[in-house]
This record gives C-alpha cells, structure tokens and sequence, in this order.
C-alpha cells in the first residue's frame, strides 16, 4: 500500500501536449478542481477507492476474454482512476468535425456502391478500391434503409503536440468499447460522486436509448415497430460483454447465428412461441462470418440466405456489408477529398499526415525512413500489424522493409505522433501516460454523438500503443456543459 | 423468448438445484460422520450418497479425501459442487441481458467464492462445513434475488420449471436409495438407524416440517409420505410435480401454445398421482417400482419441454 506522500512529483511534462497541465504544477482551468481534490484525497484515500471501483468492476463481470488461455480467460477491463476532460468548446468542434466527416463517408459509400461519381471524377483511383478486401462486389446496385451504411461508428481521434485533435483512423465496420464508456462511468459515479456533482458533466447514460432509435430507423418496409436483435459471435468472443450488456440496455434480443434462420428470403429467430420474424439486425459478427452461403464457407457464426434477404430488402443490416472498404488506412487518406467532393466544405477535424505506400516516391520515402516512421497493414485494427519505428530494432525494420517491398498496397506509414498524455493514478503516485479517444457516432434519421467517448490509455510508461490487447486501459471521459 | 434462452434459464436452474442438493447432502453426512466410528460403515455410506446422487462409482471411491475431492471441488468431472457453479454460470453468461444485474452479480460472486476455495492445500472439516453452508445460503439469497427483480415472466418459469424437475428427480432418487431393500416400515430399530433417517430428512431439509406434521418420532413410511406426497413442503415429489404443472401452464399462456399438447397431459398425469396415490398402497405395491416411475415420466417431461420449445423442427414451425 503507498504511504500518503504527494501524489505529483513523479508527473513529467514532455514534448506531447498535456491534458491537464500548462507548466508543472499549474493545471488547465478545467482541470484545476480535479487538482485540487486529489491533492485531498492525497494517495491512501485513491487508492481506497480504486479498490472499491475493482471490486466492482470485478462483481458486475465487466470483463473481457483473452484468447488462447483456458483457466482465467476473463480479466476485468483494466482502466484508470482518474477522468479525462474534455471543455465545452474543444467538444463543439469535435461534434460538428465528426458529424461532417461521417456524413461525407456515408455519401462516399453510397457512391461507390451505386453510380461511382468520384471515381469516373477521378478523385479517387479504382484500383485502390478493388485492391481493398473489405471492398464487396456484392453490395453493388443493392439499396438499403435510407441509404445509411455506417449506424455505429467509433472514431479514433489524437491530440496532436499543438493541442488540436485529428482523426487516427475511422472505424466503420463494428467498432467496440462503447460498453467500457458506460461502465467506466458508472463505477467513477459512484467513487467521486462530489467531484462529479461540482464538475458540470454531460449525462451519455441515454446511449442504449439513441442506439435502439438509430435501428429503429432503418426497418425496412416502413415498419413501425420493428423486431431488432443484436447478433453476437457468441460467448467466446472478447467483446461478448458488451453485446449482452447493449442487449440489456436496448432491451432486445441477444441472438447467435443459430438462433436465425431464413426461409424464403425472410429472417426469421427461433424461439419458444415458434418463429418470429426479425426485421433489423445490429451484427456484431464480421462482414467475412456473415452467411457461409454469400462470403466465407466455413463460418458457423452466421446465417445461411442472410445476404439474399438482404439484398431482397426483408431486413435491415447495421453496420451494412461493405463498409470496410471506408476505413481501410490507404483509402484513409482520401477523406479529406471525399469531404471537399460532396459537401464542397474543408474538413473541420484533419487527418494525420500519412504516406501511402502504393504510390512509388511515398514507397520510397517511407522504406528511408522506417526509423522515424509508423507503419501500419491497412486491413488490420487492434493495434496488430504495426511497427513503430522509434521504438523498433533493427530486425523488425529489416521484415516490415521486405513486407512493404512485396505488398506495397498493404502498408501505410505516419509520422510517429506524441499523442497527449493525461494524469493516470499508477502504483500511488499520479504520472503522464499516453491517451486517445474514441466517440461514438450514431447514423439514423440524423447523426447523434454521445457527448463522450472511451479514452483509451497506453497504461506502460512511455508507450504509444493504447489498444487493450496490448496493455491498454480506458478512462472515464467527462465532457463539460 | 428465444429458445435458446429458454434452454440456458432451464440448465442454470438445474444446476443450481444440483449444486444446493449435492452441498446439503454432503454437509449433512459429513458432520454425521463425526459421531459414528465404524470405518466400513463409513465406506458403506459414502457408497449410498454416491448412487444417490447418481454420481458413476470407481473403486477408490470408498476414500474419504478422495471421495469428498471429487465430489466437491473438482472441476474435471461433471457432478461435483464446483462444477454445478460453474456450469450454472456459463448459462447464465449466456444469456446475461435476460436475467437481472443483480442475479448476474450474486452467481458470479459465488462462482468466485468457490473457485477460490480451490486453492487451499488442505481443507479442514470445519472449512468445509462453511463452503457447504455458503453454497446453500448464497443460493437460497440467489432465488430470492431472482423472485423480486425479474418479472415473473416466461423466462422466470422456465427457471422454476427447471429447479422442478431436477428436485423432483433428486430426492426420488435420494428415497430409493434409502429404501432399497428394506421390509418393514413402521418403526426404526436401533439409535443408528435413527440417525440415517434423520440424515435423509435434513438432507431434504424436511427435519423440522417433518416434526410438525408427524412430531419426532421418525417412522420409515411416514417420512416416505411426507417426502413423496405432502401438499406443502417445497422439497416433496408432489409440491415439485405441482410446481412443475403450473410452470408448464404459464409458459403454455406465454406461447399461446396447446394446454392439450403432449407435456402438459404428463405433467398433469404426474401432479394427479402424487395428488391421489396413498403411501400404503405404493408401499404395498414397491416403492422402487413407483420411484422409478417418477423418474422417468420427469425424464420424459424433460425430453417433451425440449420437443415443444427448444429444440422443435423448423419445418413444422414453418407451416403452423
């Protein structure tokens, strides 16, 4: 146990911006209070209450499964005490840069897959498309609800050195971690309630309320009342908590791919009064997983005639199929224009400067610079497939180099970025770790965003890498009023 | 509600009822075991609680360290105290958004109570009286959590259906076992003897109701009346054939599907003879004999709940 000593002497400014300190010692206004309380509290009350907030972590089942291990495959969510927050002001322009940035994906999707304006415009070469797995041939000419591809997006935003945000990646096919934003909060409810009760925070607790009007909106056929399921992998999927805990929270059916059937283009859920018929389903399964019939033969997770109901318009699908190829880190890089293209507007949030590899000099440049350099696989998430050139011996440079040579098309490199660091309450003491944040952006009749997000934190002193299968945390995120 | 809810609420119940079963009569047992000295009796006993709790025997059994391993804290085998837990919350992971956070949080706690207990060396006597008595408690607070905070619903008398059954099956077993080969019926004969019929009565937690309808004097055909066909202990076949009728009925309302159908005429032919049938006359005619055939019509249920609601075939679904 830490002895009560001062909790901020280990606290190291460093090149990256700081969410919480100008200058050592002087915090930001809106994060003087939460200065001033933890000096009260000092390290022995924190501590108290962080194994209060475990416990409870711990006996609600807020867990996630590590793969490959049988005994002690659940863990708890590993987070952080302390809340990151986010002004007023900084949100209002996160909001309207979201919201722009999504709409112009939305219409990008809905191109591609029917007239491809912006290819014939030349805006975007074809090549890069049809080079992109995520890319579905099948999806060409199909209409669905309202013409909205992407219900549930969790964009990945960074704080850049000179404190403005720009989006790392967006993830458009079914991003999780919404369920750790809700939890987060409320378990930090309950450990700072007098904090929470000075600090003016925006309520996101309505989240499972706007998700389940965003499905809503899509029924086919015009139905007003809709049966809405969420389809989940199953229990042994890592993010199965949040699917029951959406469910809960929606209070619709948790189903599996074998709970659905389909018959004569029309889904249908098994269930003890007979068959009923579904009309919206939010798939947490892959695109790949979705119906052995139309994508990968071998799933078991998915139901056999799905695409062709679909493509029939008998049920609604969010996230819809193909969506993927929006989010892929090459086709990343075109945003910007996508955003110009159709709203004829500059993007309010800007991308990280990125290189893509398939174009020869950026191949060049990058292959020159690994050292400097991150380099990622465009398909994959997760914080797998990268390499982080600072931090990288030699070897690993020496494999990326002949991955990059053989399947250019498959690698993007960005300038290694400080993200900001946030205050972390680590072994007693409060130091500087790296953070992200990822909103949640709801597409329905209109685009919703929960004032909110995960903050995601590189938990290892120094590290850049905040995903959880990496030794990542998350941090309740206070957005102020 | 989906089937295969229905099917995880069934088995999570079950399970439970196993678990609670299985700690009672181990509890009961073991601290019976501390007044008595005869080693073979001893062996004899553990032999007896090992078919009633339809558990296969092995020949190393018979030892007591062993035995009282395999049968609490063991995680490979499928009928140990550890296991029922165990498996009681995988189904209820499975279905976590239709049972309350309550309910979730209480069996997830005594998940992780019991496996815990895994880690100690040696378990004394007395740590193991307190890991019986805690099942037992946590799993009673567990049924009151789940009477008031989830609605009475379909799902909830699918749990009720599922502890109906598995009681109804475990202590018609528990009676056969403990009757085997006996001939007369009226009085018990020595202070031994006393206390193995006591034994079963706590294992039922039925001593004290016992007392109150019959007082203290423990008669063999008495105590078969009361387990078998008493109107009003929850642990009796009967109140458990009750039980199991009105669950069937009231799943029946929520599917709107046939009263008439197969599973609710043997629920109801089950709940009629335990309603009407007279301890005098099953004993005339065998009590083996009649215990068998609870079981097996609450196997048949079983396999009906199955055919009507969980597992029926899609084509017949489709054109009804």
């Amino acid at each position: 146990m830490p002895t009560n000593t001062a909790l901020f002497p280990q606290y190291q400014l460093g090149s990256a911006y700081d969410e919480m300190f100008t200058a050592p010692n002087i915090p930001r206004p809106h994060y003087d209070l939460l200065y001033q309380r933890l000096n009260e509290f000092g390290a022995d009350e924190l501590y108290h209450r962080q194994q209060a907030a475990d416990l409870s972590f711990l006996h609600q089942g807020i867990t996630f499964t590590v793969y490959g291990r049988e005994e002690g495959t659940e863990k708890i969510f590993p987070y952080d005490l302390l809340p990151r927050i986010i002004h007023a002001d900084e949100w209002d322009i996160l909001e309207r840069g979201l919201t722009q940035r999504i709409t112009a994906l939305n219409l990008f999707l809905n191109d591609i897959y029917h007239d491809g304006k912006i290819l014939r415009d030349k805006i975007i070469p074809r090549e890069l498309l049809y080079t992109c797995p995520h890319y579905r041939r099948e999806m060409r000419g199909v209409n669905i609800p309202k013409g909205v591809y992407i219900s549930v997006v969790g964009t990945d935003l960074i704080r850049m050195p000179n404190g403005d945000f720009v989006v790392l990646e967006d993830n458009l096919r079914v991003p999780s971690g919404v369920s750790y934003m809700l939890a987060n909060r409320q378990v930090m409810r309950n450990v700072f309630p007098k904090m929470f009760a000075n600090y003016d925070v925006r309520p996101i607790h309505n989240y499972g309320q706007v998700l389940v009007n965003t499905l809503r909106a899509l029924a086919p056929r015009g139905i007003s009342d809709p049966t809405i399921v969420l389809l989940t992998p199953g229990v042994y999927n890592s993010a199965y908590y949040e699917h029951t805990f959406l469910a809960r929270e929606m209070g619709i059916e948790l189903v599996e791919g074998r709970d659905l059937l389909v018959h004569n283009n029309i889904v249908y859920m098994r269930t003890s009064a007979g068959l009923r018929r579904v009309d919206v389903i939010y798939r947490r399964v892959d695109d790949d997983f979705l119906d052995p019939l139309a994508f990968r033969s071998d799933s078991t997770l998915g139901v056999s005639g799905l695409f062709n109901a679909y493509r029939a318009g008998n049920v609604a699908l969010a996230n819809a199929i193909g969506t993927g190829v929006a989010d892929d880190k090459a086709v990343y890089t075109y945003v910007p224009h996508m955003i110009k293209y159709y709203l004829g507007e500059d993007p309010i949030i800007n991308n990280v400067e990125t290189y893509v590899c398939w174009e020869h000099a950026q191949k060049d440049y990058v292959l020159a610079n690994l050292d400097k350099l991150v380099v990622k696989a465009v398909g994959e998430s997760g914080g797998y497939g990268m390499l982080i050139g600072p931090q990288s011996t030699a070897e690993e440079r020496d494999q990326f180099r002949q991955r990059i040579i053989q399947n250019p098309r498959n690698y993007i490199a960005q300038p290694t970025i400080m993200l900001s660091t946030a205050p972390c309450f680590i072994d007693g003491r409060v130091e500087a770790r790296h953070v992200d944040l990822r909103p949640y952006i709801l597409y329905g009749d209109t685009i919703t965003i929960v004032p909110g997000g995960l903050t995601r934190v590189a938990l290892r002193k120094g590290s850049l890498v905040v995903n959880s299968s990496q030794g990542g945390g998350s941090k309740d995120t206070w957005v102020l009023r | 509600m989906l089937s295969r809810v229905a099917d995880s609420l069934y088995w999570m119940s079950r399970y439970l009822e196993r678990a609670e079963h299985t700690a009672r009569l181990l509890d009961v047992h073991s601290i019976l075991m501390l007044e008595r000295v005869s080693k073979t009796e001893d062996n004899k006993r553990w032999l007896r609680i090992l078919e009633a709790l339809r558990v296969p025997v092995t020949p190393e059994s018979g030892d007591y360290d062993t035995f009282i391993n395999t049968i609490t804290l063991n995680h490979n085998n499928s009928f140990s105290v550890l296991s029922a837990i165990r498996l009681a919350r995988e189904n209820a992971r499975q279905v976590r958004e239709r049972i309350s956070t309550e309910m979730w949080s209480e069996l997830n706690q005594l998940y992780l109570f019991a496996i815990d207990m895994r880690n100690i060396a040696n378990i004394s006597h007395g740590q193991l009286h307190d890991f019986f008595t805690q099942v037992k408690n946590r799993i009673h607070t567990f049924q009151g959590i789940t009477d008031s905070t989830m609605s009475h619903n379909e799902g909830w008398h699918f749990i009720q259906l599922g502890r109906g059954i598995e009681r109804a099956i475990s202590v018609s077993v528990l009676l056969d076992v403990q009757y085997a080969g006996m001939s007369r019926f009226d009085s018990i004969g020595s202070v031994d003897e006393y206390f193995e019929w006591l034994a079963l009565l706590k294992s039922c937690t039925a001593f004290e109701a016992y007392t109150k309808v019959y007082s203290a004097d423990l008669r063999p055909d008495r105590i078969a009346e009361f387990l078998l066909l008493n109107e009003e202990f929850p642990h009796s076949v009967r109140f458990c054939a009750d039980s199991i009728a009105q669950s069937l009925s009231a799943i029946a309302s929520a599917t709107s599907t046939s009263r008439n159908s197969r599973v609710h005429r043997l629920a109801g032919r089950l709940q009629a003879n335990l309603n009407f049938d007279q301890i005098d006359d099953i004993i005339r005619e065998g009590l083996h004999h009649y215990l068998r055939e609870i079981q097996s019509q609450c196997a048949s249920i079983h396999k009906l709940v199955y055919e009507t609601f969980i597992a029926y075939p899609v084509d017949s679904a489709l054109s009804g």
